[in-house]
């Protein structure tokens, strides 16, 4: 109870921040929140079945163009309805196909699906609708976005503790651990991952459509950039995929960082990023909050000694 | 028009199989699933442009240089990078996603070298541009060429593979890693060894592509794809299952491309994977699960 009153506390400190936050600040604000949305949906299903998707930006691409394509047409709170229903629908089509599949298997598709859905919407637009790129013409401020986001980022905390103490949550760490253990246990494997896999790819849709706004012109080599899928998987590897906060905690130093990095390094953004990268991989295959709990057990063990 | 498709494809299909069957050995032997190898193949095309551009050396002759090149570098990148990981993971599900992830890093750590040295331009150099005329169908001679690199490199590592006891070495770790040290194999050292030999295989794509294709520093992610995709759809670790997967994806490409959209010859890729993958997991080659 304690712990529900405190997060509301957060919560509403945060949402104060715009009236104060000058237009860059607020701009990091959402940019954190975003990455903190995407990497925490991420893990939400990568966490405990180890299953590396890269489609993260596929989705969240596919939000940004529902937004584009619908905005003049329906009221806004039905575009971002039909956004969460489109990544849906492209989550259990994907999930079906796939999910079935071993691990490295998973991978390279979700590798793949990112281009596939950019050459797809490409084609679509090219061949039917005969432009490529799209205005987005909302009276949405970046406040507005904001406020969107941060109420996002709280919901996609509350599933994934949902997710974390229930009866799926913990079928899924089952799968994860030993695919055969669970299934001689009963647990339904495929109908577990794609719930969980829908429900983390109809965030990272909403997560696209809420930002939408904030590019005023959209092309498909802007919103399925696949570098987004490479940093979210970093970001929720360097807090850590298995605790509720680790990827949010993942997010905001790496992003604060990239920020900085794309505008001092343009040049060699690609070259720093790969090298920090394959640090991660090496010094804290865990996380760092899990690198820090052993950390502090060895301290505090030290002390308990005589 | 068909006909002249249909040789197109073979020609492309050639360089695909060529390129797979050194992911299929890195993947197959030393269990590193490197997403850096197409990188590689794009880092190989530019050694040769840079051969051919400045230094007038024809890219036959190039390949002297790149191919080696391409064997050191790889063999650097294990001993270095993904020995250590290899090490430290005890089943093969954490070395796989290790592998993946560092071997990311690496993409992206090429890719920006690539970038600051040669800009994000397409770059093309012409060798061999001469028309030949073959059963009425005329086909550039670098693409011939190319073809046939790609059957005479093909053909040599078969042979290697299975002639050799060199090559029953590297087959016997593909097959069973954990018994191979019994008979008194270095696992460590055979699996560096394979490493090292896939790289000098996308090496040695990596020229051929560049005989007759534009490149450029971001396009290696393509190439892992498409190697990823003929390995996986021929079987793992399947020499002959590359290769036949490999003409296959380049013929369905080029039909694509020319009889119904340029625009979708990736979908048409990625449709043919996905449907290997749901109906045959194992390849279209491969024996029953692992």
């Amino acid at each position: 109870m304690m712990k529900l009153v405190l997060a509301l506390i957060v919560l509403v400190a945060l949402a104060f921040v715009p009236a104060f936050a000058g237009p860059y600040p607020l701009g990091l604000g959402i940019g954190i929140l975003g990455y903190g949305v995407l990497a925490t949906a991420w893990a939400m299903f990568s966490g405990p079945t180890r299953y590396i998707s890269l489609a993260t930006v596929a989705f969240f691409g596919l939000g940004a163009y529902t937004v584009a394509v619908l905005a003049d047409v329906l009221p806004y709170p039905l575009v971002l309805l039909v956004a969460a229903v489109v990544g849906l629908v492209v989550a259990l089509i994907v999930g079906l196909a796939t999910l079935r599949l071993a691990g490295i298997y998973f991978v390279i598709f979700t590798f793949g699906l990112t281009e596939l859905v950019r050459q797809l919407v490409t084609y679509y637009e090219v061949n039917v609708t005969r432009t490529l790129g799209r205005y987005v013409f909302l009276p949405i401020g970046p406040e507005h976005i904001y406020w969107q986001l941060l109420a996002l980022l709280a919901a996609t905390l509350a599933v994934a503790y949902w997710v974390s103490r229930s009866r799926i949550g913990l079928a899924l760490r089952v799968i994860g651990d030993d695919p055969d253990v669970a299934s001689h246990l009963g647990i339904r494997i495929t109908r577990t991952k794609l719930t969980l896999f829908s429900i983390s790819c109809v965030i990272m849709t909403l997560a696209g459509a809420i930002q939408a706004p904030r590019w005023t012109y959209i092309e498909p080599s802007i919103v399925f950039n696949p570098t987004t899928s490479f940093l979210v998987v970093i970001m929720a590897l360097l807090g850590g995929p298995n605790r509720l906060f680790g990827p949010l905690l993942g997010a905001i130093p790496l992003f604060l960082l990239f920020e900085w990095l794309s505008a001092n390094f343009p040049n060699h953004y690609s070259i720093i990023l790969g090298l920090l990268f394959i640090a991660i991989v090496f010094v804290l295959p865990n996380g760092v909050l899990a690198a820090g709990d052993s950390l502090w057990s060895r301290l505090t063990r030290r002390e308990a000694r005589p | 028009m068909l006909f002249s498709a249909i040789l197109t494809g073979l020609v492309l299909g050639g360089t695909y199989a060529l390129v797979a069957m050194g992911l299929t050995l890195q993947y197959g032997v030393a269990r590193i699933m490197n997403l850096a190898y197409g990188d590689i193949i794009i880092a190989a095309s530019f050694g040769a442009f840079v051969l051919f551009t400045a230094f007038g050396v024809n890219p036959l002759l190039g390949m002297l240089l790149v191919i080696p090149a391409g064997f050191a570098l790889s063999w650097l990148i294990y001993a270095v990078m993904l020995q250590p990981l290899a090490r430290r993971s005890r089943d093969r599900g954490r070395l796989e996603g290790d592998s993946i992830l560092a071997t990311f890093g690496l993409l992206f750590v090429i890719q920006g070298v690539a970038l600051v040295i040669f800009g994000a331009g397409f770059q093309s150099y012409s060798f061999l541009a001469v028309p030949v005329d073959i059963l009425g169908t005329t086909i550039a001679a670098n693409r011939l060429l190319a073809f046939v690199l790609a059957v005479v490199f093909g053909l040599g590592l078969w042979l290697m593979l299975t002639r050799t006891r060199f090559g029953t070495v590297i087959r016997a770790v593909a097959a069973n890693p954990a018994s191979a040290p019994l008979v008194g194999i270095n696992v460590d050292s055979v699996a560096r060894f394979a490493f090292a030999l896939g790289g000098a295989l996308a090496a040695a794509g990596g020229v051929v592509v560049s005989m007759y294709l534009t490149f450029s520093a971001t396009m290696g992610v393509i190439f892992t794809m498409k190697a990823l995709i003929v390995v996986i759809m021929g079987g793992v670790g399947n020499l002959m299952g590359a290769l036949a997967a490999g003409l296959i994806l380049g013929l369905v490409e080029t039909l694509v491309a020319s009889f119904i959209d340029p625009g979708l010859t990736l979908a048409a890729t990625y449709l043919i994977f996905l449907a290997v993958l749901v109906v045959r997991p194992q390849g279209l080659f491969g024996k029953t699960a692992r």
